[in-house]
């Protein structure tokens, strides 16, 4: 009997675990648990590097991702709008991919609500998307004018009152990358941290997170949000609840179901191999 | 009303693409290809708009920086590569853009990566702290331990074969951490349609 489930346990058809990776997913979204969950020391000391830094500082927001990491990367782009804003600083928008011009606009579009008195181009400007990758970066090291000689509507940079006095990395209090991959939070720390000395934070996918600790541990990166965790801790911390904090419950949920089927297969296999065995010996 | 029909369209193509999970269909072909193909069109008319245009014909043409034909002139030789005859062209301009982005990565990589992160690692084993102590002991050790492990002129015997072996362990350690964050990953990219789902489409969260 118990030899029938684990060999049944072993041959499990995947789309099994499908549904219950669905159920452990929809079930926690639509009757919400609120776990808690504690906040780490790389979101910690982002949201305490922009705490820290003096009203009206100017502050460059990289969004580098596309539609197909809006899960995990939207969420921290609201909260860092937010947070930028609700702190009186300036807020310098850019995008080295192509499509996070609408989704960066989208994000600012929807904090704005919260904030109805500020301007564009006073407390916020979205300088928009430039070809050219790493090259793109370097440039800006010596004359962002000139990587960008206008805004994403077309206006000249020299007309824009946040730009005035914005030459170069020196200029910028801190740069923000929401990362969806290449090029982001490895080129910005390899071509633009190094070289600048700028104090850089990111918010990146959780895949690529593990790669990006060390920069943490160096002091390369002055804070990290990994994924829709970071970007539900950055939440937490600003008293401010959003998708990605909604989406805690129904991740738990999914990881334990991931945590047990891992566990019943390898129980299953080691069972059935160690059957096996013993038949072969008693042959 | 756009927003509705835009709202519907997504649901089912979702559930088109989701269905590629209890098997193939036509359904989850029909999404596929619309993606691809849309992803395509999209991709040459940003392009067009955001690079094409804005730094090189319009500067060309309407304010006369004649020096764009270089660049212009490379960009086209990049399609010589279609003709068998004409195709050492584009070498020209591949070898201006290999040796560009060299030039930039290997600065970036040799102040950013090795140097920084080699200085980094440089870390007090003792401490006042004890729990810095260990976590800078444990770096370390992974760090000298995973580099015996791929030092391969010398057989992994020994003492160098009991390095390589703790090594294998906190490089299994550090995959199992990478594989962690994957499922998470992708478990979010989940979450965020079925949020749409539920949410956008069937209104069922609040």
């Amino acid at each position: 009997m118990v030899k029938k489930i684990l060999e049944k346990l072993e041959r499990l058809d995947r789309r099994i675990i499908f549904i219950f990776i669905f159920l452990a997913i929809i079930f926690p979204l639509l009757l919400p648990m609120n776990l808690d969950f504690s906040v780490t020391a790389p979101v910690q000391s982002f949201y305490d590097a922009i705490e820290n830094l003096p009203s009206g500082s100017k502050v460059l927001v990289s969004c580098d991702y596309d539609p197909g990491s809006m899960p995990e990367l939207f969420p921290m782009n609201l909260a860092v709008f937010h947070h930028l804003l609700s702190r009186g600083h300036k807020v310098i928008v850019m995008q080295l991919w192509a499509t996070g011009t609408l989704l960066a606009e989208r994000a600012m579009v929807e904090v704005l609500q919260d904030f109805p008195d500020k301007k564009y181009g006073e407390d916020w400007v979205n300088l928009g998307f430039k070809e050219g990758r790493e090259v793109v970066m370097v440039s800006m090291g010596t004359n962002i004018p000139k990587a960008f000689p206008t805004d994403s509507r077309g206006t000249k940079v020299e007309d824009i009152p946040i730009m005035q006095g914005v030459i170069n990395f020196d200029d910028i209090a801190l740069l923000m990358n929401v990362s969806g991959g290449l090029p982001g939070t490895k080129e910005w720390v390899l071509q633009v941290q190094s070289r600048y000395h700028v104090k850089l934070g990111s918010g990146c996918t959780a895949v690529v997170a593990p790669e990006f600790y060390p920069y943490v541990q160096s002091g390369q990166l002055v804070g990290l949000l990994g994924g829709m965790k970071g970007a539900a801790e950055y939440e937490k911390l600003l008293k401010r609840p959003g998708t990605a904090q909604r989406g805690m419950d129904a991740q738990s949920a999914s990881h334990i179901i991931v945590f047990l089927f891992i566990l019943i297969g390898n129980i299953a296999y080691f069972s059935v191999k160690s059957k096996k065995k013993k038949l072969k010996v008693s042959r | 009303m756009w927003e509705t029909i835009g709202i519907w369209l997504g649901a089912f193509l979702t559930l088109f693409i989701f269905s590629f999970l209890y098997k193939d269909n036509p359904f989850y072909k029909l999404a596929e290809h619309l993606f691809v193909g849309i992803s395509a069109g999209y991709w040459a008319t940003l392009e067009y708009h955001n690079v094409f245009l804005p730094n090189l014909w319009k500067p060309l043409t309407q304010e006369g920086r004649l020096l764009l034909v270089v660049p212009f002139a490379f960009g086209i030789m990049l399609f010589s590569r279609f003709t068998k005859k004409f195709s050492w062209l584009s070498r020209w301009p591949m070898a201006l853009i290999i040796g560009i982005y060299a030039g930039i990565t290997i600065v970036g990589y040799g102040s950013g990566d090795l140097i920084l992160q080699i200085h980094a690692n440089l870390l007090p084993l003792w401490t006042d702290n004890w729990f810095t102590s260990l976590n800078n002991i444990l770096l370390t050790v992974g760090v000298i331990t995973g580099l015996i492990y791929f030092f391969f002129s010398k057989e992994h015997k020994g003492t160098l074969g009991a390095g390589a072996k703790v090594g294998i362990w906190f490089l299994m350690i550090s995959f199992g951490a990478s594989f962690g964050y994957t499922v998470m990953s992708r478990m979010s990219l989940l979450i965020g349609r079925v949020y749409f789902l539920l949410g956008t489409w069937l209104h069922l969260l609040e």
